[in-house]
């Protein structure tokens, strides 16, 4: 090697270095970065994560015909029912409150008549797994961003978190899927009230990312602008369990 | 008489004439950043496709549905009947290494494809040279390898070889792509057409398999030709980027 191409080597390295550094700091600046960033799969999960939120900011998922519907939806295994949630199924729901907090001028508690006053949008859209199989059924509920509005999110809010009434299942997204027009707080599917298998009374519908995302049996919302102190800071009890907070893949 | 002096040796030799230059930098780095990611997406992909091993036609599919096909190997999940034991979940891990691998791979085939478009290797190397642009120079090659005549190498791809290899950089590894990328409900938010050429979502899942079946067979051929002409001088090659004279 000449001394005249280590210099030209050394150059392109430093600038490489300094690229990726500059790089890594507008990525954080602009929240192109996910919070289970860490790690050997960080890398691609950062660059699956960032790619995506800069092409498909507002895009919306595929909907389909009404015709479409599978006569024949799967809904999936679901975690044993706890006494909590069997006394609210036995009343009729009546009593099932969704709770909003954190980053919000009026923290609220909602019942489901509540949510049903609030506009009402329906979706016929694709609920995919991540195994591999997929339906698709018509989606009836409340936008989130309606609910958040309502609440008085503060600007600064980054994420918004979303519970199971099993505190084993919570799941978080970023605003852009927070305010994102498809993201229902639903209550009803095919025109019938949502059946306790497919998450009944109220799942929180997420067409742009993969069926775990879409969490059965929501019951609390919590808007943040850090994910640090929320279980292990990864972002939801995904990663936790060894799968990745974003799945829009 | 014989001069009775030592015989001038070079101390630095450049190449040694016994030793012909076979692959460049670009195509070495590459060709093993490529295998690993192609190791690596294959034993996530079959991982993943362990959680779910039934193929289906068109945009939805699940175990309420007919099947197009079943494949008969346990599953890790039990909500699929496949009448064996349930294996452990191992889809976290191997979804984030399947598309880190799919990144790392990508990355690798844009810095192959256009320094191969800048270097003249695709011109030179893979597209097929003047005299093999006819059916009779595949069938030469083909013929050649029926019989198991000695392949007599000069030290450029046969027909076969650049037909089989540009197949799978412009053919195969781009509809993998493709495939892979119509089953991200994010992208077929922004390319709803991309899902929909392809027949739907179950579509472009079952396509996704057939293509890693290809690739795998490609794979299996390749190993046992690069034996046939002697695993470790063609494995070395591919390391230092040169080969013996005698080896060829």
């Amino acid at each position: 090697m000449t001394r005249r191409r280590m210099i030209v080597a050394a150059v392109a390295a430093g600038a490489g270095v300094s690229a990726a550094g500059v790089a890594a700091r507008l990525a954080r600046r602009y929240g192109l970065v996910p919070p289970d960033s860490g790690g050997i799969y960080g890398p691609g999960e950062t660059l699956t994560y960032a790619t995506q939120r800069l092409l498909t900011a507002h895009s919306t998922a595929r909907e389909f015909s009404r015709n479409m519907i599978s006569k024949a939806p799967f809904a999936n295994e679901i975690p044993p029912l706890k006494d909590e949630f069997k006394r609210h199924q036995s009343a009729g729901f009546k009593e099932w409150k969704l709770t909003i907090d954190g980053m919000v001028a009026h923290p609220a508690s909602l019942s489901l008549a509540d949510l049903k006053a609030l506009p009402i949008r329906s979706q016929v859209t694709e609920l995919a797994c991540e195994e591999g199989w997929s339906y698709i059924a018509e989606w009836i509920g409340t936008p989130l961003f309606e609910v958040l509005h309502a609440a008085g999110m503060l600007t600064q809010a980054r994420y918004v978190i979303y519970r199971s009434i099993d505190r084993d299942w919570w799941e978080s997204i970023d605003m852009a899927d927070a305010m994102h027009p498809q993201t229902l707080l639903t209550y009803g599917m095919n025109d019938d009230d949502l059946p306790v298998r497919f998450g009944g009374p109220l799942r929180l519908r997420l067409p742009r990312q993969l069926g775990y995302k879409s969490l059965k049996f929501v019951d609390s919302i919590t808007v943040t602008d850090s994910m640090k102190h929320f279980g292990k800071g990864l972002g939801s009890s995904s990663p936790e369990g060894g799968y990745a907070w974003y799945a829009g893949i | 008489m014989t001069p009775c002096y030592a015989p001038v040796v070079p101390t630095t030799v450049a190449a040694p004439a016994t030793e012909r230059s076979r692959h460049s930098a670009v195509v070495r780095v590459t060709h093993w950043i490529t295998v690993f990611c192609f190791l690596a997406l294959l034993v996530t992909g079959v991982e993943i496709l362990l959680s779910h091993p039934r193929f289906y036609w068109g945009e939805t599919g699940n175990v309420n549905m007919h099947p197009l096909f079943t494949l008969h190997v346990p599953s890790s999940r039990a909500m699929v009947p496949t009448g064996y034991a349930v294996l452990p979940d191992q889809n976290g891990w191997s979804r984030y290494l399947h598309f880190e691998a799919a990144w790392l791979i990508i990355l690798t085939g844009i810095v192959y494809v256009l320094a191969s478009l800048w270097n003249g290797h695709l011109r030179r190397d893979l597209l097929p040279a003047r005299e093999q642009r006819n059916w009779k120079a595949y069938a030469a090659v083909l013929g050649r390898y029926l019989h198991r005549a000695p392949v007599k190498e000069s030290g450029a791809y046969n027909a076969v070889q650049r037909a089989a290899y540009l197949g799978v950089i412009f053919g195969l590894l781009p509809l993998l792509i493709w495939t892979g990328l119509a089953l991200s409900p994010a992208v077929a938010s922004v390319a709803p057409w991309a899902v929909e050429a392809l027949g739907g979502r179950q579509s472009a899942r079952t396509l996704h398999f057939f293509a890693t079946v290809a690739l795998v067979l490609f794979f299996v051929v390749h190993v046992v030709m690069v034996t046939l002409a002697g695993f470790w001088s063609r494995t070395r090659a591919m390391v230092t980027g040169v080969v013996k004279e005698e080896q060829l």
